[in-house]
């Protein structure tokens, strides 16, 4: 017979239940009745809502079960095994569990209840706080979530100030030590921080503290702690806790025994968790009892690692040193910015827990051993070298997200993972948090699998240390940078890297002297070679603007040449089926013309797309043709490791499709968002938000470092996508070095991209104006007005199409 | 008595019109389009053809080592060929013609192959 569970609540926890229930299959009828007007979502991502307040990102994956939101139970009748919400739907249960959750806990100092008072939990609350902006911001509360709720206000454009009671950021996580350092970098950040202050009150535009000083405030945040939500379960008689929270035993069952509760609504030995794990693990433990299993509680782990504002912050096992006996081991380095701290058994033998503060890297590794005997003596385990994961045992955890082995890590190594990414693939590991990436690199070391960064046989070195050498040098050719730090001839590999980062690096034409032999044919030839020999020719179109007179030149040159002409993606004009000799011949009509190269054939900056903007569109809130125009002539030229596409959107409709690009701007009412690292292609990608609201000057600024620190620092044809992915700390460390400046390079790259600006010059105008450079452009050095007679062509729908080759004599691999 | 090969002869540019590094077509007088190349250890000369697209294109390509042996790439689907030989380094059962040549009066002649 089917039996009936009613689950209170959506959120994570409720929703971990429903969802693992189902998997497993059985007779339970499920109804899901929630409070909250949405379906169920992530809200421990919920400060990543800040990045594009796109809430469907933080969707979790639907279940199909009946679930009525918006509708609150008021009325649970354990005689009768049913509950009633307030619209008046009614159910019988089987089973009832509550997973209702906590509410944040808002001090009732005076003040607390005015307009400009609000909570950091949900969706609504975000946006709340949007609407509500303002320039100065005070949040109440630096545990991890005000921490998250004051990097939310930044990136908001509201310069908040943290108000802490204890003596410390995050004193539940963190201890003295790891907390003057955090302090210490987020004072770095500019952030204001006051600890061991309360508040006294709020007023309109001002927070007082306990201490009679005064915090400018528009907009004020509180997030100290959370409460259980068990007003249900108390009106109805369950029992609940001293401190609150609904009394449940190991199995999740309440003092009522078809009712259960999870997650932060219930006290399991006593305790409240405010952390999901432990709440999914109670979610897991009543999916098997409904089952018919006998699982239990296993007890929580409460280890966590987070970046918050660009600081990596780590606490696991017992970090506050609890247990009897406990011994301390602590690395403090200030001067790298590093705090770690081991808690060892009082015989040093075992693990207990640990934090880090600064440098996490080696959480993954220390955490696995917590319980376990150590590996070594526990100095060294947190000196600078770090720990190796050989000497990991087979069943340690690696990646705590999905549950992965070092043996099962390994085995996957034995089938032939050679990398990160595929051992993703194989084993799920580092696609949770991603904080085990460091010990997946480690172990394919320790294995055995060379993890190579050589660029080819001839160099040793990586495409950035390639250009950090010859930045540093001054080596301007091949032959010496070859002979002096590589080995042999070069190769079609090297040789055009070289020739791009010298093109970066502002070294005149790039058919200038022996810089012309390292090009490949579309470099050397400025043009794209297709596939019967001929080239096709791509004159710029800045922002896809272009008068009818040039449009009437492009048809002209097309007709007299006869080129197939087709419109690109990018909003110019390719002009297919030009031999070597016709090149510069097609060039010299569309350079007197007023055209320019449009670097089509170079891993160069392409174009940089828009819509039609303010200037026609009822919709737009800013010029994105004008912008667009003004991006394109500025990078326009500049080599890079891959293509550089762009895009300016001018309103939030996004026409220009810029998320689909290296760097895309779309405008808002305030000024423009910055979005970077997007791509189409082989693998799709949408941009990520890397400034918002800023003005022209700032959003320039910001793409001259951005730009600049790829074209230094990124592999081989490394696109933008897969380089933020491969940067350790991804996108947090590149606004780290972009936005706040973290390495001190800011200034370097600005005048790195002035240069480029300043010394521009039009590749095309460059040979056309050179007799030794427009010499080269011949069919046949012993024939130069000889066609090359390999080539032909005939007719498709009105243009000239090249005949294929026949079949070729071999077929390409 | 020792076989006399004949061979013909045809003049293609001066030597200083080769760059360093770098191949040029070049067309005989049977219709043929072969690739002359400059590298550190003299001239060389290959078919002009490509197997693997069918289009006229290795004088385009880039010149450089594999493994010490000097190659030039295929600028369309970048297969190796090894410029003393015309073998092809990624596919053993491939070939392109190589052609003798030489620097006569600062001229440099191709012969047949």
């Amino acid at each position: 017979m089917t039996r009936t569970l009613v689950v209170i609540g959506n959120g994570m926890v409720g929703h971990h239940l429903v969802r693992t229930l189902t998997e497993r299959g059985g007779d339970w009828r499920i109804v899901v009745l929630a409070e909250e007007p949405r379906p169920a979502y992530d809200r421990v991502a919920l400060s990543s809502y800040v990045d594009g307040w796109d809430a469907s990102k933080l969707s979790l994956a639907p279940v199909d079960v009946e679930t009525r939101l918006g509708d609150k139970v008021v009325e649970i009748d354990r005689e009768a095994r049913k509950v009633v919400t307030e619209q008046g739907f009614v159910t019988d249960y089987d089973a009832l569990v509550l997973a209702t959750g906590s509410y944040p806990f808002v001090p009732p100092v005076p003040g607390h209840d005015l307009p400009n008072c609000y909570v950091y939990r949900t969706i609504e609350d975000l946006d709340a706080i949007r609407a509500h902006g303002g320039v100065n911001g005070v949040v109440i509360g630096g545990g991890l979530l005000g921490l998250e709720a004051a990097n939310a206000l930044r990136l908001m454009g509201v310069r908040p100030q943290v108000v802490e009671l204890a003596p410390r950021l995050m004193p539940l996580q963190i201890d003295e030590g790891g907390g003057a350092l955090l302090r210490r970098e987020v004072l770095r950040l500019g952030l204001d921080v006051h600890c061991g202050v309360s508040v006294a009150s709020v007023g309109e535009d001002r927070v007082v503290l306990s201490d009679g000083s005064e915090l400018p405030a528009d907009i004020v945040v509180f997030s100290a702690g959370v409460r259980p939500r068990d007003d249900l379960a108390r009106r109805f008689g369950l029992e609940v806790g001293e401190r609150g929270g609904i009394v449940v035993d190991a199995a999740c069952r309440t003092s009522d025994e078809s009712i259960y509760a999870i997650g932060e609504c219930a006290c399991i030995d006593g305790r409240v968790y405010g952390l999901v794990a432990p709440g999914y693990a109670m979610a897991d433990v009543v999916a098997d009892q409904l089952s018919g299993g006998a699982k239990v509680f296993p007890g929580a782990d409460t280890s966590t690692k987070l970046k918050l504002l660009g600081v990596d912050v780590a606490s696991f096992g017992d970090a506050h040193a609890v247990s009897p006996g406990a011994l301390e081991v602590v690395h403090n380095d200030p001067v790298s910015g590093s705090y770690k701290k081991i808690v060892v058994s009082d015989d040093a033998g075992t693990l207990l827990g640990g934090v880090l503060v600064g440098d996490a890297s080696s959480y993954a590794t220390l955490r696995a051993y917590v319980g376990r005997p150590l590996p070594a003596d526990p100095g060294s385990l947190i000196a600078p070298a770090g720990v190796a994961n050989t000497a990991l045992p087979d069943d340690a955890q690696v990646c705590s997200c999905h549950a992965v082995t070092k043996a099962d890590i390994v085995a996957a190594i034995g089938t032939g993972c050679a990398d990160v990414p595929s051992l993703k693939v194989c084993t799920k590991a580092g696609t949770g948090c991603g904080s085990c990436v460091p010990t997946l690199k480690q172990l394919l070391t320790s294995c055995g699998v060379e993890q190579s960064k050589a660029l080819c046989e001839h160099f040793p070195q990586s495409r950035a240390e390639l250009f950090e050498i010859i930045h540093a040098t001054g080596i301007r050719t091949f032959s010496q940078l070859v002979a002096e730090h590589g080995s042999g001839s070069g190769c079609d590999l090297c040789k055009p890297v070289v020739a791009s980062i010298l093109a970066s690096l502002n070294s005149g034409h790039v058919l200038e002297g022996e810089q012309a032999a390292l090009q490949d044919t579309n470099d050397h030839f400025l043009a794209n070679l297709q596939r019967n020999g001929t080239y096709s020719v791509v004159p710029r179109i800045p922002g896809g603007e272009i008068t009818p007179q040039k449009l009437m030149v492009i048809a002209e040159v097309a007709q007299d040449f006869g080129l197939y002409t087709k419109i690109t993606g990018g909003q110019r004009i390719d002009l297919f089926g030009a031999t070597v000799d016709q090149l510069p011949l097609i060039w010299r009509r569309l350079v007197d013309a007023g055209f320019e190269s449009g670097h089509a054939y170079g891993k160069a900056l392409r174009t940089v797309k828009s819509c039609v903007g303010s200037t026609w569109c009822r919709y737009g809130v800013q010029d994105s043709v004008g912008l667009a125009i003004e991006l394109e002539l500025r990078y326009r030229g500049l080599r890079s490791p891959h293509k550089l596409k762009a895009g300016v959107s001018g309103c939030a409709r996004e026409c220009a499709e810029a998320r689909s690009k290296d760097f895309g701007v779309i405008a808002t009412e305030q000024g423009w968002n910055l979005y970077v690292g997007g791509n189409g292609g082989f693998t799709p990608r949408h941009a990520d938000l890397l400034v918002s609201d800023v003005d022209t000057e700032t959003l320039i600024r910001t793409i001259d470092r951005f730009v600049m620190f790829y074209v230094r620092t990124a592999d081989r044809l490394q696109r933008t996508s897969a380089w933020i992915e491969a940067m350790e700390g991804g996108l947090d460390h590149l606004r780290d070095v972009i936005v706040e400046d973290s390495l001190g390079i800011a200034a370097e790259l600005e005048k790195a991209m002035a240069a480029h600006v300043r010394d521009y010059a039009d590749e095309w105008r460059g040979v056309l104006e050179d007799p030794v450079k427009l010499a080269r452009f011949s069919s046949f050095v012993n024939a130069p007005g000889v066609p090359d007679p390999s080539i032909s062509f005939r007719e498709e729908r009105g243009q000239r199409v090249p005949v294929q080759l026949g079949i070729p004599e071999v077929m390409a691999r | 008595m020792t076989a006399v090969q004949e061979r013909t002869w045809t003049t293609v540019c001066r030597f200083e019109q080769l760059l360093p590094g770098r191949g040029v077509a070049a067309l005989l007088p049977d219709g043929e389009q072969v690739a002359v190349f400059r590298t550190e250890d003299g001239l060389h000369v290959l078919s002009n053809h490509d197997p693997f697209s069918s289009a006229a294109v290795l004088s385009r390509g880039i010149v450089g080592d594999r493994g010490g042996v000097p190659v030039v790439v295929s600028p369309v689907y970048k297969q190796a060929f090894e410029l003393a030989t015309g073998r092809c380094v990624d596919d053993a059962s491939v070939a392109v013609t190589s052609y003798p040549v030489e620097v006569w009066d600062g001229y440099v002649r191709v012969g047949s192959p």
